[in-house]
């Protein structure tokens, strides 16, 4: 499939979205609300669930089904305190010795005002940082769009996956454009430029895993998830630590 | 106004260049903001800071280390790595040739070791003439090995950030630097380390977004551009024109991203003494 083509897919209106997989394969899911900061962010879905009976903790940025449902998630796109509630929840999970879960899906950090006014590069920045060692394993999936900071916010993991689906990119395939040739209209061969596809990504070796989608999406994802918890979960802290910091060590050496 | 050619090394920097005048008296820029005419002689001795509006110009990397750093303190690391194209993107080749010619650097960071008023530190410099400082593959390297080579000597790390963001043409290599420093400034950090990082014009996007935004103390030069969004995507997006001010080291301030906007003319006597106030051992 041309890049393109996963363009259009991963933003397909009909797509499933975190919630929908966090519910299909967690069981009792309990959401936690807030940053304790400054307020709520919609975009972000945050909070403890089993995996196969092990209590993790789950994050995912959430665009909606239909336009009201965009509309109040902000379409995907979070706020700092989205970021900062991620970072709480993840703060949690090391406490208690939860592994943590990150569901991907938002074409950015949002841009706006309010946004820079609360320090998005700051919230981004942090956990960055905080979670390149945290002591509970740690596991990224990109669900649909990987826009980024914004993505890579929730993108500091022990191992990276990606749907058959989804693309990741260090800028929209439109803003490339509009850079490149002054022409947004041009993203389809922006696309192809940035090397944005799972199967671009797993050759790079920035991503471990790509997951095929279909009918069985929702049990494959768990039982991966739950393998890949178990073996991270079983290697002592320090090497597990270690091991994250080499994973992002390695890239572009 | 009209920037020196820079020299690809600290010394030298100040002298008149081949082809300006050399009678002090000339007027030899003219300030951009308040357009009063500068002598070369008033622009050295004030750093490049205008002296009526304290308008601070551009410098290149290596005039800012060596305005900070104390004479033939400099030792450089990792001056030969250069940036490929890893992805065969259209046009980078001839981009990176370009910021070579431009800036006479082989990428967008100087990175060494120095003493400010003999206080031994770890420095790392943006160079922001070379594809807008942006961060790649190289600078990342650069910038991580930095770190960890100033936390095996457990001494201090000052850096100078000029940045438009990530750099597009390597893709999410270029993306993964923003992790990949993080990682390198937490551990640097997480043993007791100090980083201070002094924000300059403009510092946007993936660097803002990094280890920017990680360190202990956190400086700003006086108007630089600070944020994650640039103020035009935002305009674009928006809609609309954002005030005056919005994004600046004084907003920046008001909002506590940043811990004190210090004058150019200042800053390394003030990196001096908090980097004195952190030698280790005197607890
Ligand atoms: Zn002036």
């Amino acid at each position: 499939m041309k890049a393109y083509e996963r363009v259009k897919a991963a933003r397909a209106k009909d797509r499933f979205t975190a919630l929908d997989l966090i519910e299909d394969s967690f069981d009792d899911f309990l959401e936690m609300h807030g940053d304790r900061r400054f307020a709520d962010d919609k975009a972000v879905v945050a909070g403890i669930a089993y995996l196969r009976g092990l209590p993790v903790t789950v994050i995912g940025i959430e665009k909606g089904h239909n336009l009201k449902e965009r509309t109040y998630r902000n379409f995907g796109s979070a706020h700092p305190e989205g970021y900062r509630k991620a970072l709480r929840q993840m703060k949690l999970a090391e406490k208690f010795g939860r592994p943590i879960v990150c569901f991907v899906d938002t074409s950015g950090a949002y841009c706006g005002i309010g946004a820079e006014e609360r320090g998005q590069g700051q919230a981004i920045a942090e956990n960055l940082m905080e979670m390149m060692t945290l002591k509970v394993p740690i596991l990224s999936v990109i669900i649909g769009e990987g826009g980024s900071g914004g993505a890579l916010a929730l993108g500091v993991a022990d191992e990276v996956w990606m749907l058959e689906n989804s693309i990741y990119s260090v800028i929209s395939p439109e803003g490339c454009a509009s850079i490149l040739w002054k022409d947004n209209t041009r993203a389809e061969e922006a696309s192809e430029c940035l090397k944005l596809t799972p199967e671009d990504l797993l050759e790079l070796k920035i991503i471990e895993r790509i997951i095929p989608e279909g009918e069985g999406l929702a049990a494959e994802l768990q039982s991966l998830l739950h393998g890949a918890v178990e073996h991270y979960g079983a290697l002592p802290v320090h090497e597990l630590v270690q091991r994250r910091y080499d994973r992002y060590r390695k890239i572009g050496g | 106004m009209r920037f020196l050619r820079p020299k690809n090394a600290l010394e030298g920097i100040g002298k008149p260049m081949p082809g300006v005048s050399e009678t002090p008296q000339e007027s030899f820029i003219d300030c951009d903001k308040c357009k009063r005419g500068l002598t070369l002689e008033e622009l050295v001795s004030e750093l490049h800071v205008c002296p009526y509006c304290r308008n601070h110009f551009y410098i290149n990397a290596r005039q800012r280390l060596h305005m900070m750093l104390d004479a033939n303190s400099f030792v450089e690391f990792d001056k030969e790595l250069s940036s490929r194209n890893i992805l065969g993107f259209p046009g980078y080749d001839e981009k990176l040739q370009a910021a070579r010619l431009q800036s006479a650097e082989e990428d967008s960071v100087v990175c060494g070791e120095g003493t400010i008023e003999n206080n031994s530190t770890a420095v790392f410099a943006m160079e922001s003439a070379f594809m807008m400082g942006s961060l790649g593959s190289v600078a990342g390297e650069k910038i991580t090995r930095a770190f960890e080579r100033a936390s095996d000597k457990s001494i201090p790390v000052v850096g100078f950030a000029a940045s438009g963001g990530a750099r597009m043409q390597e893709g999410m290599i270029s993306l993964m630097q923003m992790a990949k420093t993080s990682g390198a400034v937490k551990r640097h950090s997480d043993l007791g380390n100090l980083f201070v990082c002094v924000l300059t014009n403009p510092t946007t996007g993936g660097v803002t977004a990094s280890f920017a935004m990680e360190a202990d103390i956190i400086l700003a030069e006086p108007h630089a551009l600070i944020g994650f969004a640039g103020p035009r995507v935002i305009e674009q997006t928006l809609r609309k024109k954002l005030p005056a001010g919005f994004q600046r080291a004084e907003f920046q301030l008001e909002q506590g991203f940043v811990d004190s906007i210090v004058d150019r003319k200042r800053q390394k006597h003030y990196l001096s003494q908090v980097l004195a106030m952190h030698q280790k051992g005197q607890q």
